[in-house]
């Protein structure tokens, strides 16, 4: 029996410090600098910029936003090491989701003071505004000289002045005003099959259970169904209990406008739609699309 | 009877939702979706070099065998027809691109030499696009990559690889880790010579 057990031993626990290398190993690969929250246009790790600096800075760009749309934010890190700036501001820019959802005209400029490098990342929209080389010229012949003086506030000042007199000559769509419609693509695409499900299905099961039983039922499967194709909870139940009354009350007079879940289908496309509003309080992306394109340089 | 037939219906119906079907559905769109960005985006790498190399022309000519392997590089990776879902020419089209690459960065070493190309604001434009084009190709490969491996997964994973057997669908080949080795190939940078033995390319080899 002893004999027997050791050899087993031994294999678990090779295994599990298998495991636990296998655990490590990303753990010590990455090491990567994370991504901040985006909480508002500027974001100084470093303490580069003064309070004041932060606010009109701030201003500015909220104002843009709020005029044109277009979401354009400065991040200031010490340093993007080990990853080059164009993988770290890539990261950034899938995180963040600046620019609106479909017009993707989000732009960030981002400075690793310590590595002394500065890129600009375009969104899709906003490639052809502000295409690589005129966001090289702008590193090159705006922000790149005040770095050398030492003049962050002066180089960031006029690398965001020039890149908004670009995106101000593009002609993009007008920004909404007030609370956009939130859209829920996973669940207008739902509506038609839970229609003729409650339709058909409904009838069917409440002549099987009977009103009430028919009606959980009913509402039991749409549930189940949405969650299949969502996999978020609160929808699914959200549908379920909709379905429920629906069959409950036996008709389907107006439309079933489901109560907005929060977290929306955020699974793969992360990130959550913000308010391209942009009014005062928090900052948030509006689910803008990066792609790569922009320029870097260093100073 | 009747109700039995509508009730296996909708569990068919359930089944068909909950055994992945969607999911592989939307992963092959989306792996789709990369490969065709990421073919957009050698194209457009592949449409600036005959300005590049143009450019270049204009301020050191005598650097022929570098122009010359730049052009030849990029009319052998043109005319590739790539099929991503067979892995012998997702290979060939790796190889090809690879070679433009090196080519090119051969051509980013030549230049160094020449002060006043490099100050030529026309020349810095395009090494910008250039630039922003191959970290746009790196963007590019890495979300394929990432979405093959996704739909992988899900080909191979229980039970939902019961549903792509049925369906048909198979494991995609990814950009594997010899290629990217092959095409991150760090510029050789070598002064003491120019590149040796590549002025003739045999294009007639297959």
């Amino acid at each position: 029996m002893i004999a027997s057990r050791r050899p087993w031993l031994r294999i678990l626990s090779a295994l599990s410090l298998a495991a636990g290398w296998i655990a490590a190993a990303p753990a010590l690969a990455q090491q990567s600098v994370a991504v901040p929250a985006l909480k508002a246009p500027v974001t100084d790790l470093t303490g580069t910029l003064t309070p004041d600096q932060v606010a009109t800075l701030e201003a500015k760009l909220r104002a843009f936003e709020a005029a044109r749309g277009s979401q354009v934010a400065v991040l200031i890190v010490p340093t993007t090491e080990p990853e080059a700036i164009e993988q770290f501001s890539i990261r950034v820019a899938e995180t963040w989701k600046l620019g609106r959802k479909g017009v993707d005209d989000g732009a960030i400029l981002i400075v690793a003071r310590n590595d002394r490098k500065v890129r600009i990342e375009v969104g899709y929209g906003l490639e052809g505004a502000l295409p690589d080389a005129i966001a090289n010229r702008i590193i090159d012949e705006d922000i790149v000289p005040q770095f050398r003086r030492g003049d962050y506030y002066g180089g960031i000042t006029a690398g965001v002045d020039r890149m908004l007199s670009v995106i101000e000559g593009e002609p993009l769509p007008e920004p909404k005003s007030g609370p956009a419609s939130q859209d829920m693509p996973g669940f207008f695409q739902l509506l038609p099959f839970l229609f003729v499900f409650a339709l058909v299905g409904g009838s069917i099961l409440r002549r099987i259970f009977g009103r009430v039983g028919g009606a959980l039922a009913s509402g039991g499967l749409v549930g189940l169904l949405t969650w299949f194709m969502v996999h978020i909870l609160g929808i699914a139940l959200a549908a379920g209990v909709l379905m429920f009354v629906f069959a409950l009350l036996g008709d389907l007079g107006g439309g079933g406008r489901g109560p907005g879940g929060s977290g929306w289908y955020s699974r793969r496309h992360g990130g959550g739609w913000g308010h391209p509003g942009g009014f005062g309080g928090g900052w948030s992306g509006g689910g803008g699309g990066f792609g790569g394109g922009g320029a870097s340089g260093s100073w | 009877m009747r109700q039995m037939k509508l009730a296996l219906l909708a569990i068919a119906g359930l089944m068909l939702s909950g055994c992945g079907y969607n999911t592989l559905q939307v992963q092959d769109e989306q792996v789709k979706s990369a490969w065709s960005e990421v073919v957009n985006q050698y194209q457009r790498r592949a449409d600036l070099i005959p300005n590049l190399v143009n450019t270049v022309k204009g301020f050191a000519a005598q650097e022929q065998a570098v122009l010359i392997g730049v052009t030849e590089a990029r009319a052998k990776a043109t005319q590739i027809k790539v099929d991503a879902n067979d892995p012998e020419s997702l290979k060939q089209f790796q190889a090809a691109q690879g070679e433009v690459s090196s080519a090119l960065s051969r051509l980013m070493v030549v230049v160094e030499r020449y002060p006043e190309l490099k100050s030529d604001q026309n020349f810095r434009d395009l090494q910008a696009q250039l630039e922003g084009t191959e970290n746009r190709i790196t963007v590019a490969r890495n979300r394929y990559i990432q979405a093959v491996q996704d739909f992988n997964v899900t080909v191979r994973k229980f039970p939902t690889n019961l549903t792509a057997m049925v369906f048909g669908y198979k494991v995609k080949p990814n950009f594997t880790v010899e290629n990217e080795a092959e095409i991150a190939k760090p510029p050789v940078v070598d002064f003491a010579a120019p590149p040796p033995a590549e002025p003739a390319p045999a294009p007639a080899a297959n």
